[in-house]
């Protein structure tokens, strides 16, 4: 029968050409492992194994016994577990709110009402205090803040801030966080929707202009939705990393001599059990809650939002 | 459906009214913007008093910088030179490391096939994504396990771990190498290193250039990982030291600043010198450095 004796030989051959292809492309895979070698080292060693390593930390007691999920509840019944993350909640909300609104509604002003040199010009200044992120930016900050040397002293005296240590009450601090997180990360967010806004063809805006619609209506109806995707990864990466906030909080307690609490966030929370309390592995378990969060917001980008590529070409 | 015609007066008070807007919200931005940054640059041209009661951004003079200098030098016998120096020992030694490492692993991701690729890309890009900071804590754990707490090895080599490093050489070889080059090569007797070394290499200046950059700048300014790994104020790097610094600070630590010369003119001036590395190379690769951020992730 031709259909099988044609049939046939094609499949073996079929065999044959899969068996030699996977030989040869094990042969080019071995190169392909040498040269991710060091680089995987480098990931398992800190990336997965410490990961690993804090799982088996919140899941036993300092003598190594296995204690379920013991340790997370110890650490939810914390008293001021709660209050350090509802600390960076009101942080994150007035944050993202701050960041999401500004920096689209910038980005729109300097592609649409500003000549392209001042716009570059711009831009450029408004990214510079990026250099300072970190301690400098806190550091800067203090200065700024406190009403006897800073350049805008008249105005925190007009809101009723005498002293230092008026400026920095505790209901003060979220604000406080969120004006230096703006200052250094707002002018790379800028850029990075200024870019988006430009990849929006020009005939798309024109055509709008033509139908009759205002600068702001194609803002609204047109530019904004054609950047959402952006909007939401620049949204998800705020709110991951505001989650984190420990290097500000902690230098403001050096500042403010103690008086700000030493456990205002979470990781200065897992910070304190780990160095104060020597417990290891109630640090640990605090430490995972906030892995999940940042595991969960990064998944959600890779999987989600389309913008990363895993597959050349 | 015809667009209503808007009368042309109307029209132009509404685009007065949009430019008045805007000149408003970019000035109000420009100055909080530049205003600190200002600030910060003359600060240490004025003494403690002259900070207070003089005009903000007036300048002192030479000599009180010279003084403010003089000062910080002095404090705990140049500790500040130590802390700078070691900043530059973590951030160059793992700048060092991250791209022996990363460049290879780029290029592999981007160009050769092997099992456990596409796991190696996803696990790459879920790392990077995530705040640098959430492994901090579970890595002091790791160190202390090893009893790694204290060497230089346990800054440096946690910091030369560079996901993002990986991912920018891979984009870029992704985007930019075609495959038949390579095979090209590979016929005309090439093994996989020289087609790496003699090809790849050399075409990938501008990404190994942008690496270095964000790596070095996110390392220089880590304050984390070395204010819980490093006990000894001898291994600060500058940005550990600044917060030492602070404390005896008598503007904000009136007791324990108490007989030092560090006043906010000196704290200032610490500041000016632990960013000027940065801030050097920011004025220096902004265009580099703008499409390095939106190379982060593919444009649609």
């Amino acid at each position: 029968m031709t259909t099988v004796e044609a049939g046939r030989p094609p499949a073996l051959a079929d065999a044959e050409l899969v068996r030699r292809r996977v030989r040869s492309r094990r042969r080019a895979g071995r190169p392909g492992y040498l040269f991710v070698a060091g680089y995987t080292v480098l990931l398992l060693a800190f990336g997965v194994f410490p990961t690993l390593y804090a799982v088996y930390l919140a899941v036993t007691n300092d003598r190594g016994q296995f204690t379920g999920l013991n340790q997370f509840v110890k650490v939810l019944r914390d008293y001021r577990f709660v209050p350090s993350f509802v600390d960076i909640g009101l942080y994150l909300v007035m944050w993202l709110v701050l960041v999401v609104v500004l920096t689209v509604l910038v980005a729109v002003l300097l592609r649409g009402l500003v000549r392209p040199g001042l716009s570059t010009v711009l831009r450029f200044l408004f990214y510079i205090p990026g250099a300072l992120a970190g301690v400098a930016s806190v550091l800067v900050w203090l200065f700024m803040l406190n009403p006897t040397v800073s350049p805008v002293g008249p105005l925190l005296r007009a809101f009723g801030f005498d002293t230092f240590s008026q400026v920095i009450a505790p209901a003060d601090l979220p604000v406080i966080f969120v004006l230096i997180a703006f200052w250094t990360g707002a002018g790379g967010w800028i850029v990075v929707t200024y870019g988006a806004l430009n990849n929006i063809p020009d005939e798309v805006l024109e055509a709008a202009r033509v139908d009759g619609a205002g600068r702001w209506q194609s803002a609204w109806h047109i530019q904004i939705p054609m950047i959402r995707k952006w909007i939401a990864y620049m949204a998800i990466l705020a709110f991951a990393g505001g989650t984190q906030l420990f290097v500000e909080p902690q230098l403001m307690r050096t500042a403010s001599l103690g008086r700000v609490d030493p456990t205002w966030s979470p990781n200065q929370l897992a910070y304190v059990y780990a160095f104060q309390n020597g417990d290891f592995n109630g640090a640990a378990a605090i430490s995972l809650f906030l892995l999940v969060l940042g595991l969960l917001c990064a998944g959600v980008l890779v999987t989600r939002s389309g913008l990363f590529k895993t597959e050349e070409r | 459906m015809t667009p209503p015609r808007v009368p042309p007066r109307s029209e132009a008070t509404s685009r007065f009214v949009s430019a008045a807007v805007a000149a408003v919200i970019l000035t109000a931005l420009l100055i909080f913007f530049v205003l600190p940054a200002g600030w910060l640059l003359l600060a240490p041209s004025k003494t403690a008093g002259q900070l207070v009661q003089d005009f903000p951004l007036s300048f002192g003079s030479f000599h009180q910088i010279g003084a403010a200098w003089r000062h910080l030098a002095s404090y705990q016998d140049g500790a500040l030179f130590r802390w700078l120096g070691n900043s530059a020992i973590y951030s160059l030694g793992s700048l060092v490391l991250t791209l022996l490492v990363s460049v290879p692993a780029g290029y592999a991701l981007a160009l050769s096939e092997f099992r456990g690729r596409r796991l190696l890309l996803t696990v790459t890009l879920v790392v990077m994504i995530m705040p640098s900071a959430t492994l901090v804590l579970p890595i002091f754990l790791e160190l202390n396990l090893f009893g790694l707490i204290g060497s230089v090895w346990s800054i440096i080599l946690p910091f030369s771990f560079y996901p993002f490093g990986v991912y920018l050489v891979y984009i870029y070889f992704a985007t930019t190498l075609p495959r038949d080059l390579l095979s090209a090569a590979r016929i005309d007797g090439c093994g996989e290193w020289q087609v790496f070394r003699r090809i790849a290499l050399p075409l990938a200046r501008p990404v190994i250039g942008l690496v270095a950059f964000f790596s070095f700048v996110g390392n220089w300014n880590n304050f984390f990982l070395p204010y819980l790994v490093l006990p000894n104020s001898e291994q600060f790097p500058i940005q550990v030291g600044l917060n030492q610094l602070l404390s005896s600070t008598p503007s904000f630590n009136p007791v324990a600043g108490a007989g030092l010369d560090i006043t906010s003119s000196e704290l200032s001036l610490a500041i000016v010198l632990a960013i000027l590395p940065v801030l050097v190379l920011f004025l220096f690769s902004q265009r580099a450095l703008v499409s390095g951020m939106l190379a982060g992730s593919t444009k649609e």
